[in-house]
């Protein structure tokens, strides 16, 4: 199993005391497996996916990584998790703005010390970005963007792509074929993942799917 | 995974390079300046230590002769008695346009520390050649090379251990040199001479003993004149870090994303902070390398103008060629750098704190809480009080610069807080939409220009502080010339002979003769002189006087009192009453104070009956001539009586000396002044540039609404015009209570008198123009970039919105 995740709970301190976000949620993600992750606004999708990706920590529970422990990992630590086994895309692309395209997809994999120049050629080939390597973000398209945005996850060949409404700023037909690349991808490099949407449709075309409701797995 | 971290943050800068410029351009002015001060202050310390070292024959007790040089014999005699003494022969001769001071030193008796290590034969020079013609002569390598060719000299030898306009020679060479023909000026007395000697009285009895002086009278004297110096260095440091602080916080503002980018990729916080650090150090040592070339400039260019300061204000001798020094490179490096971290520290704090999954959207750049604003506020307000607290709590020229320092950097907090108070008023009066948009859009622009309005305001506070306290100087130094230059003409006689001689010549042909006879006494512990002078109506009627008793004259020629000048009237405490104690059983009262600026010593004035008695065996050389017609006395003194042109020198050619010497004591101030102005220029050019890149999707919807970009531009002009207009309004009070402090609080530490404070609003006229002018000037690259932009420019703003 690719990721065990048991019983998280996370909740925010407000100015009138604390709000649960997330009440026990269990999860498990197994290699090759695209798993979609829905729910209302608010419903706790995005905290469950930024605790997966070792950006936050849990209050309780926990989250097995490939079998490790991640969830009471430190800065360093979680740090590391991130760099070298997780590929993430998100809604806003986050891509270096002063960095063209060709070393933003590249980037990840040498923070990672694993770029493989022949395999960012064949992801900037088969994303349809051969042609816009010198070009930086600004001079994109959002669609282009996004493409860039899942090269870059997937440059190091992560055992596990988690993605944050990687279409939500996307039209129909441009997140169409953004999720047909992820997919086709990621059945390539065998990787696990997990996607945040709010599309019941592009939802569909994923092997499973996990509604969260308030906090809890509907 | 470092390296990458660290070509993604410095990607920044490619795509970035104006920003890069500005960084780089404020940190290396900054570091410019100060530099520049520093390697100035270095070069004249050094001076003076060359000169306490190699020269420092005033470090000795001598015995001379009141009527001038003595025979060769009355040295012999003293040695053969014992007197473990060493003759000197001192002279000034003129080769080319060169003067030159000669010392002729005896090399078997001097004491060893007056003789540079090239004079002891360390350089490798046959000690015969010093003794046989032409002689050997020790110089600063820069008086060696202006002498190059210069006849009649022996052969020079660069030492850089001698101050320049000097030359150490054999008492050999220097007798020949100076045509002493045998005489000897005076003998330097070791201190731990032998006991059985006989008294001088009774071997020598006409030569008198001058006391060793302090040596590090020279460095004490110039000391707040290089404290002057290093606040003004300061000053520009601290206007450069202003622009630092903008282009690393828009910097650090801009990559917020990335950041976050990078730290979501795997970057641990402590990596990115180690990576940030290290870039800030990178691009400091690159700035701090182009300010140390360029401080090296401008103190070279500088150093000729602090040069002739010193010798005019202090007599000070200091080397007019700059010379480099690994020492100073390095504290010009370290000085970037802890001034870069400096700039850089919130920002660092900001990173270092920022949550990794807060909002990824980057805020407005410097956007200040009218919270944050109120904050800095009370900083300067709490920075202007701990000034004024230390000038009341401490003395000394530190509690000075204190109040300085507190006043203009408080005022510079207080601000952004009273232009967004003002700007808020603007728009709460406004009727028309546009005049609305106006002032509220200046207002939202105010955090990204208040750090450049501050550094302005410093600029300006300083301009109108320091040109206030010159210009005040100079009006109280031109009427105290007026005063104090009582005579017509003022000449010098030859030796006493003559000046019995001259005393009598001119007795019916000039109205009065004034005599200048003075002799140099320590008062209150330290080096002073006192002149005796005769009951005439010039002193009552002309004499300037401070302070003083119902018969200040009246007592002083009746030999009751004593006159003082401000200077030692200050550093005693002494006041008209006190009593002051002028030698051995020779004390009197106090009986006025007079100002007697651009003298570093104290200096009392009694009646010559009284110097006199005490001193009969005083110079009786100069005299001060009233005359009906100054222009036919001097003639008649050169033609009939055959007085040297030299000894001769009337009352206009004495105040335009003086008024000159004033003038090039100004000068390095001046172009501190100027430079400090031309960054704070430049600060506003960087500010507008960085917030114009920012500006479009602000002033698109306007555009939209029916606006040119063409009237759009000239509001943007109006707006920085307005700005500057404003801070020059509030810099204006600054700048008074600038000059205020440096005439009553610093002045009076560094120089011993208190000058009266003029105003002078044709000044402000002028400088309130400057300003806008040099505000038009940095507005107008980013308003002619804006009047220029493409309409598909604005309609991209409507469509990323999308």
């Amino acid at each position: 199993m690719l990721i065990e995740a048991r019983n998280l709970t996370k909740s925010f301190p407000t100015g009138d005391g604390s709000l649960p976000v997330l009440n026990g949620v269990s999860l498990d993600l197994a290699a090759g497996e695209t798993l979609a992750l829905t729910g209302e606004s608010g419903s706790g999708k995005s905290t469950l996916l930024h605790l997966l990706a070792a950006l936050d920590q849990p209050d309780s529970g926990s989250i097995l990584l490939g079998g490790e422990e991640i969830a009471t990992m430190g800065d360093t630590g979680r740090a590391a998790i991130r760099r070298d086994r997780i590929g993430l895309v998100f809604q806003q692309f986050n891509l270096i703005p002063s960095l063209d395209t060709g070393a933003n997809l590249a980037f990840q994999a040498r923070l990672a010390g694993r770029h493989d120049a022949a395999w960012c050629a064949t992801l900037a080939d088969r994303l349809g970005l051969a042609d816009l390597l010198d070009r930086y973000p600004e001079q994109l398209s959002g669609g282009q963007q996004q493409r860039v945005a899942i090269g870059r996850a997937l440059a190091p060949r992560p055992p596990v792509l988690l993605a944050d409404e990687p279409t939500g700023n996307l039209d129909e037909a441009t997140a169409d074929g953004v999720l047909d690349m992820i997919l086709e991808l990621v059945t390539e490099t065998g990787a696990g993942l997990l996607m945040v949407t709010h599309s019941t449709r592009l939802a569909a075309r994923l092997s499973r799917r996990l509604h969260l409701s308030q906090g809890s797995v509907a | 995974m470092r390296r990458a971290a660290l070509a993604a943050l410095l990607s920044h800068w490619r795509r970035q390079p104006l920003q890069l410029f500005t960084l780089l351009a404020g940190l290396a002015l900054a570091t410019a300046l100060w530099s520049a001060v520093q390697a100035i202050n270095g070069e004249a310390r050094r001076s003076y230590d060359a000169a306490a070292a190699t020269l420092g024959i005033g470090g000795y007790a001598s015995l001379a002769h009141p009527d001038g040089p003595m025979p060769v014999a009355t040295y012999v005699a003293l040695r053969r008695d014992g007197w473990d003494v060493s003759p000197v022969i001192e002279g000034r001769i003129l080769r080319g346009e060169t003067r030159l001071r000669v010392t002729g030193l005896e090399p078997l008796t001097a004491p060893t520390g007056l003789l540079p290590a090239s004079f002891a034969g360390d350089a490798g020079i046959d000690p015969l050649d010093m003794l046989r013609p032409p002689g050997v002569g020790f110089a600063a390598p820069e008086t060696v090379d202006a002498l190059q060719g210069a006849p009649g000299l022996p052969r020079l030898v660069a030492d850089t251990a001698v101050p320049p306009g000097q030359m150490l020679t054999d008492i050999g060479t220097a007798e020949i040199l100076l045509q002493k023909g045998g005489m000897i000026d005076r003998l330097l007395v070791r201190p731990g001479q032998p006991d059985h000697r006989r008294a001088l009285e009774e071997i020598a009895p006409a030569l008198a003993l001058t006391p060793a002086q302090d040596q590090g009278d020279m460095a004490r004297l110039t000391d707040s004149f290089h404290l002057n110096l290093t606040a003004f260095g300061l000053l520009s440091f601290a206007v450069g870090l202003f622009i630092v602080h903008g282009a690393i916080g828009l910097a650090f503002e801009q990559r917020r994303p990335m950041f976050r980018t990078l730290r979501a990729l795997g970057l641990p916080a402590r990596s990115l902070l180690a990576l940030l650090l290290a870039e800030v150090m990178l691009l400091a040592f690159v700035a701090g390398s182009l300010g140390i070339a360029l401080g090296y400039l401008i103190a070279g260019a500088l150093l000729p103008d602090v040069a002739a300061t010193l010798r005019g204000l202090y007599g000070a001798e200091v080397r007019g060629v700059l010379g480099f020094h690994p020492g100073w490179a390095l504290a010009g490096l370290a000085i970037a750098q802890v001034g870069a971290l400096a700039a850089a520290a919130h920002g660092l704090h900001q990173v270092h704190r920022m949550p990794l999954l807060a909002s990824a959207q980057p805020r407005a750049w410097a956007t200040v809480s009218a919270r944050a604003l109120r904050r800095q506020a009370v900083a300067g307000l709490a920075m202007i009080a701990a000034g004024i607290s230390a000038s009341l709590l401490a003395d000394g020229l530190a509690a000075g610069f204190a109040l300085l320092g507190g006043v203009l950097l408080g005022a510079a907090l207080l601000l952004p807080r009273l232009l967004a108070a003002v700007l808020g008023l603007g728009a709460r009066h406004a009727r028309r939409p546009l005049a609305q948009w106006f002032w509220a859009d200046t207002r939202q622009q105010l955090p990204g220009l208040s750090l450049a309005m501050m550094a302005l305001m410093l600029a300006l506070a300083t301009n109108i502080g320091v040109s206030t306290m010159v210009a005040s100087f100079r009006l109280t130094f031109t009427g105290w010339l007026d005063q104090r230059l009582v005579s017509d003409i003022y000449v010098t006689a030859r030796n006493e002979a003559d000046g019995r001689a001259l005393r009598s010549w001119l007795s019916g042909r000039a109205d009065a003769v004034l005599p200048i006879w003075k002799v140099d006494l320590p008062l209150a512990e330290a080096p002073g002189e006192v002149y005796g002078i005769v009951d005439h109506a010039v002193y009552r009627q002309h004499w300037p006087l401070l302070r003083s008793t119902p018969d200040t004259w009246d007592a002083a020629f009746a030999n009751r009192g004593v006159l003082i000048n401000e200077q030692l009237s200050y550093r005693a405490g002494l006041s008209p009453g006190d009593t002051l104690h002028i030698g051995e059983g020779w004390t009197m009262s106090v009986v006025g104070v007079y100002s007697d600026y651009g003298n570093p010593v104290g200096q009392a004035v009694v009646g010559l009956d009284s110097l006199l008695a005490h001193h009969p065996d005083v110079p009786r050389l100069r005299h001060g001539i009233v005359a009906s017609d100054p222009p036919a006395l001097a003639r008649a003194l050169r033609d009939d009586y055959g007085l040297p042109e030299a000894n001769l020198i009337d009352q206009a050619r004495l105040k335009a000396t003086s008024l000159q010497v004033f003038e090039r004591t100004f000068t390095v101030t001046g172009a501190l002044n100027v430079l400090t102005l031309s960054v704070a220029g430049f600060a506003i050019l960087t500010a507008l540039l960085t917030l114009s890149t920012m500006r479009l999707p602000q002033l698109a919807p306007v555009w939209a609404l029916g606006l040119t970009r063409r009237r759009l531009a000239r509001l943007e002009i109006l707006r920085t015009l307005a700005l500057a207009a404003l801070t020059f309004l509030a810099a204006l009070p600054v700048g008074l209570a600038l000059a205020w402090c440096l005439l009553a609080v610093v002045n009076v530490e560094a120089f011993g008198w208190r000058l009266p404070m003029f105003l002078f609003p044709l000044q402000w006229v002028a400088l309130f123009a400057l300003t806008l002018l040099a505000a038009a000037a940095a507005g107008a690259l980013p308003t002619r970039r804006l009047a220029r932009t493409a309409p598909a420019q604005f309609l991209k703003v409507f469509a990323d919105e999308r």
